[in-house]
């Protein structure tokens, strides 16, 4: 414990309430450490907003969300009905409601560009791992309640959607039906399955969510933030052991992130006030339709930022298994006959994929696309130590290395694309392509990343005043 | 445990064991608490005794109709067939994954309905109406021919619009679409001519 301090008794009444308070909390050494003296590189663009203004939207999310529990009903008899309630004729509901169903939509959109940023510009190599993990994490647990919410309106998409995913467990061999029955509560979704999914999505997952977003700052704050050069400032101190290229969060940084939050919330405005439908892409239209457990609306698709990962579901066919086995098969040869390593790990690799092939040949090709599903989204947790690039940054990575990367962008925005539509056979094949490349960034990072030519990284970051 | 920082002649071994003791049985009450708290995700007793089975009249139903009942929340089909639709169903054999159900049989259809036409009468079929892949309710497409989204030479069937799985007139799944099996087909039994009787076939 710190020893106890005294201030002059003829202090201003402010500081001598700080002082007071200082003794028995750490106040000033909290915002110290975390703001004033928490020095982040001075070359932050654009692309380090996204952070900031995820947590604004966390915010937005937390506070309507509270309002709207004051109005719902979690009931399968009354759900629908309570919403409709709350747009109509609760005073504004209308507009906490949207301001909550386009706040879900902007939490995809700063997280995926945030997400984005760490991908540029190395953000999550050695030694930030850990923010990266907790930041998918966060990632993870924002899906869990952005699905669950998206039942509560009780609505025909609601309705269908949660079905469809709650029966994506029932396809894990062996123990699925009784997991998805767990799950649902019910046999099929019911009064049950809203009343638990409310609970999850009012208290549970926020709770979990919150305790990651502290944990991925706490986790940023000791180890401090990369920059777009992915140079480590705190390689090049002062003589007071402040980096050479960091500034002062506060003021630099918080004035900065005002200003992103302003601009962020003209659009946000935008669309609450014009478009919060977007064209049937952050509200659908069949979601407007009380829930029908007798009619499957004819074309059901999920809200955007599920499509990407919905189209690696349904990539996964019976043809399509056949791909993916000469995959794993091809993978085994390569990694025999190109990797040094002693015997017994070429006859575990060999076995390792004589077994994964068994199990494509006897398990349906409906748990594969589980499997792909889950796997897309699992598989950023490894990016860390799938990365193998000598430097941090795209800045300083052979120029083919960015069109790489843009071809995995377009490749993300076509995914996503398709699983809007319905299904077709080009879209089909174009879907199995787009899975392929998906994975195929990935796992094949560990090679592609060390190859090309590689720029020099400069020991301290490229500024220039404005 | 091995590395103990306080000096041997401080230390008290039945304290310590006593302290080990309690905070294992501490840590088994807590596992235990676990089992109340997932079993209350298991479906209530009131969800289990909705699964009561429903009586359905057919007579109203014409030729090449379908109707739907409600059977433990579930829809289930009944399709009136008219003979050219169940002459079509031999000819797609080849193009079906399991045309004879053979596959999980006991799980697809009882043995009264493990059939050509996969039914007790051959132009009556019931189904449960929802597809095996991930439990959306397939649509009637019993209109034959091209249109969108299905084959040029559609012989009527079900198509289910959340991943294009389809099905023929006997509910019996088509190669490469994601759903593995064919629809179930319900227990059942007629009480008359044209009173069915959907959930059990086991009374009189």
């Amino acid at each position: 414990m710190a020893t106890f301090h005294e201030v002059s008794p003829n202090a201003p009444i402010g500081e001598k309430a700080l002082n007071w308070v200082d003794n028995r909390f750490p106040l000033s050494k909290l915002f110290k450490e975390h703001m004033s003296e928490y020095y982040a590189p001075k070359n932050f663009n654009f692309w380090y907003i996204f952070g900031s203004l995820s947590l604004l939207v966390l915010v937005i999310q937390i506070v309507t969300g509270i309002f709207l529990v004051m109005h719902y009903k979690p009931d399968a008899a009354l759900a629908f009905g309570s919403v409709e309630y709350i747009m109509r004729d609760v005073p504004w509901g209308w507009l906490i409601r949207y301001m909550h169903s386009t706040g879900a939509s902007a939490f995809f959109v700063v997280v995926y560009l945030h997400m984005f940023r760490g991908l540029m510009y190395g953000s999550y190599r050695k030694p930030r791992e850990l923010i990266w993990l907790f930041g998918c994490g966060i990632f993870l647990a924002l899906m869990a309640e952005a699905f669950m919410g998206y039942l509560l309106p009780w609505g025909q998409m609601s309705y269908w959607g949660a079905q469809v995913i709650v029966n994506l467990f029932s396809a894990i061999p062996f123990v699925g039906p009784d997991l998805a029955l767990l799950i649902r509560g019910d046999f099929v979704v019911g009064d049950a399955t809203l009343n638990r999914f409310f609970s999850f999505h009012v208290i549970a997952v926020p709770l979990v969510l919150l305790g990651l977003v502290v944990a991925h700052i706490i986790a940023l704050h000791e180890v401090g933030s990369n920059n777009p050069d992915g140079v480590e400032i705190k390689a090049s101190k002062d003589a007071n052991g402040i980096p050479l290229d960091g500034i002062p969060f506060h003021p630099y940084y918080s004035v900065h992130d005002v200003f992103g939050v302003s601009v962020f919330l003209f659009v946000f405005s935008a669309i609450v006030f014009f478009a919060p439908e977007m064209g049937g892409y952050f509200l659908e239209y069949n979601n407007f339709i009380p829930a029908d457990p007798f009619q499957t609306p004819l074309h059901i698709a999920p809200v955007w930022y599920f499509t990407p990962f919905y189209t690696l579901l349904r990539a996964v066919t019976a043809e399509m298994m056949y791909v993916l086995m000469a995959c794993v098969l091809a993978g085994a040869v390569l990694a025999v006959v190109k990797i040094k390593m002693p015997a017994l790990f070429k006859g575990l690799i060999v076995g390792g994929a004589v077994v994964i092939i068994a199990m494509m040949l006897t398990i349906d090709a409906k748990f594969w696309g589980v499997v792909a599903m889950g796997g897309g989204v699992v598989i950023l947790f490894f990016l860390p130590w799938l990365d193998n690039s000598q430097v941090k940054s795209i800045r300083y990575r052979p120029t083919w290395h960015k069109y790489l990367y843009a071809a995995f962008v377009i490749n993300f925005f076509v995914i996503g694309y398709l699983g809007t539509q319905p299904v077709s056979v080009i879209a089909g094949r174009i879907a199995q392509l787009g899975t392929l490349f998906y994975f195929g960034f990935f796992l094949l990072m560990p090679w592609w990343s060390r190859l090309g030519t590689f720029k020099e990284v400069p020991s301290r970051v490229n500024f220039t005043a404005h | 445990m091995s590395e103990s920082v306080v000096p041997s002649d401080l230390s008290d071994p039945s304290k310590r064991t006593w302290l080990i003791a309690s905070g294992c049985a501490g840590a088994a009450g807590g596992l235990a608490a676990v089992v109340p708290f997932v079993s209350s995700f298991q479906p209530s007793e009131k969800a289990k005794a909705a699964g009561a089975a429903v009586e359905a009249d057919i007579s109203a139903l014409k030729p090449g109709e379908k109707m739907t009942v409600e059977w433990r929340g579930k829809p289930v089909w009944i399709v009136r067939r008219t003979p050219e639709m169940l002459a079509a169903l031999p000819k797609l054999n080849s193009q079906l994954v399991d045309p004879d159900s053979t596959r999980k049989p006991n799980d697809q259809a009882p043995a009264y309905a493990r059939n050509a036409t996969r039914s007790i009468k051959p132009e009556i079929a019931v189904l449960v109406g929802i597809c095996t892949h991930l439990g959306c309710s397939p649509s009637e497409k019993f209109k034959t021919g091209a249109q969108p989204s299905l084959p040029d030479d559609w012989q009527g069937g079900f198509f289910c619009p959340c991943h294009g799985s389809t099905f023929d007139l006997a509910g019996r799944v088509y190669k490469n679409k994601p759903a593995p099996d064919n629809l179930e087909v319900p227990p059942h039994m007629y009480l008359s001519d044209t009173k069915l009787l959907i959930g059990d076939d086991k009374k009189a």
